[in-house]
């Protein structure tokens, strides 16, 4: 039976807390990362590259590679895997440079 | 002696000068060695923003240099790859009061009688060229020949095009030019070995004084801190090249205190490029955060926008100035095949087809096809 990290670790965490990723409700707990908290959902990418519109999720994991921007609360471009999780975040899945609207 | 470091001319400097230099001698049948003790744009080229721009110089010699550099970057972008990123997108010069608007309109005057295209643009439709434009301007010039080039990339791929004639050895920094009996350029010598060629042209840029040390002469090249604040990938939210007026002030100034004025483009990789600043501080790369902070509220003051948006990074360049703010282009008299093409101060990637083709027609002809005598190497000696 697969064990969790939080089990090998023994870690007893604050009780879990909801944030949606677009249309859908996902848990998070205290203290993971918003890219953390959607790969626990089993969502592995929130992204569409600016040229191509191919899919992207978290890469590197330690905030160097800019892979896992997502759009938090309405803003683009936040490093997934560094904004850490807080009750009631919207993650919204970025198009391109997630700033369409300024287009001129 | 023929070995495999001899060649028809050594470039000194592997930056957008340097890469232009080498690409003209190779288009003429030269073999070009480049040398650089970095690598390819690791110097002032790649910490540009590849501004091709007649609309902030005077009539003179070198908006003449720079109008023959555009036709030049033309037919450049036709022949190597589109990752060069040439956009002939037009710049756009902004004053915010009538008197700074009569200014520029008497500037622009001056300059149509020397081959330069402006339109006046008044307040009112300053908005259909941008539509992100703060308003109650005073009104602008559009100066639809000025253009844009990623500088790193293009420097590679002139190096790239030089019909296997160029050469690049990188990592090889010139510690010597190595002259004949009666003074003559023989070669260089590098911290690894020796390169031979009849001819040595000095374009490392601003440590092109340096340089010129180490060939015995003098050439006062001086360096001139720039940082450009980089945002976010963004959409076009700038479509040309845009800035304020004062900056054509501060470029021609020699003040040595922190002078800045907002100037702002958009790339085609995303980003806003946010300058220029100017301050004369030596080879000091800390951070100034007084530098960045006038930078970013005068491009927010232009672009409103653009305070929502966050900034990456910043990096500073040094500007290669001459005290009379021109290059240093043509053989120097005072050492045989010694040739000079650097001191371009911030116009070097606009200028540096001009120079590399002036530079190959003297290797080849032994002559210079325009008046460069304000370009004269030797030009600051003392008078005897």
């Amino acid at each position: 039976m697969a064990r969790t990290p939080a089990e090998l670790v023994g870690a007893r965490p604050e009780p879990p807390f909801e944030i949606t990723f677009d249309d859908r409700t996902i848990t998070a707990l205290p203290g993971q990362s918003v890219a953390a908290a959607l790969w626990g959902a089993g969502i592995l990418a929130w992204r569409t590259t600016r040229g191509t519109g191919r899919p992207r999720g978290a890469f590197c994991g330690i905030g160097q590679c800019y892979d896992c921007l997502a759009t938090i609360n309405g803003t683009p471009n936040r490093r997934a895997c560094l904004v850490p999780a807080r009750p009631g975040d919207a993650v919204t899945t970025q198009e391109g440079n997630g700033h369409a609207e300024l287009s001129v | 002696m023929l070995t495999r470091n001899t060649s028809d001319v050594i470039v000194v400097g592997a930056g957008v000068v340097g890469a232009a230099c080498a690409y003209y001698a190779a288009r003429a049948g030269l073999t070009v060695t480049v040398l650089d003790r970095g690598p390819v744009a690791g110097g002032t080229t790649g910490a540009g923003e590849g501004n091709l721009l007649v609309s902030d110089k005077e009539p003179g010699p070198e908006l003449e240099l720079a109008l023959l550099s555009l036709e030049l970057w033309r037919e450049l972008a036709d022949g190597l790859p589109d990752r060069i990123e040439y956009e002939p997108k037009g710049g756009l010069v902004i004053a915010s009061d009538q008197a700074g608007l009569a200014a520029l309109r008497d500037f622009a005057t001056r300059q149509g009688g020397a081959g330069v295209t402006a339109h006046e643009i008044p307040a009112d439709r300053l908005h259909d060229l941008e539509p992100h434009l703060t308003s109650g301007l005073a009104g602008g010039f559009h100066y639809p020949q000025d253009a844009q080039v990623m500088p790193a990339l293009a420097a590679a791929h002139l190096l790239r095009s030089g019909g296997g004639r160029i050469r690049p050895h990188l990592g090889e920094e010139v510690t010597e030019v190595i002259t004949g009996a009666s003074g003559e350029v023989r070669g260089v010598r590098t911290v690894n070995g020796e390169f031979h060629a009849p001819y040595v042209v000095n374009a490392a840029g601003t440590w092109g004084g340096e340089l010129a040390r180490r060939a015995g002469v003098e050439l006062p090249v001086l360096p001139r801190r720039g940082f450009v604040l980089v945002t976010e990938p963004l959409p076009r939210v700038v479509r040309h090249k845009v800035y304020a007026a004062d900056y054509i002030a501060d470029v021609a100034s020699g003040s040595a205190a922190l002078q800045t004025s907002p100037v702002v483009e958009g790339t085609p990789a995303g980003p806003v490029l946010i300058g220029a600043s100017r301050e004369r501080v030596g080879f000091d790369r800390t951070l100034s955060t007084e530098a960045l902070r006038r930078l970013a509220a005068g491009a927010t003051a232009l672009f409103p926008v653009l305070a929502g948006v966050r900034v990456m990074r910043t990096y500073a360049g040094f500007r290669p100035y001459l005290p009379d703010h021109l290059p240093a282009i043509g053989p120097d008299p005072r050492v045989p095949g010694l040739l000079h093409a650097c001191g371009h101060e911030g116009a070097g990637i606009g200028l540096a087809p001009a120079t590399g083709l002036l530079i190959a027609r003297w290797l080849i002809h032994g002559q210079l096809p325009m008046n460069t005598e304000p370009f004269r190497p030797e030009r600051f000696d003392p008078v005897p």
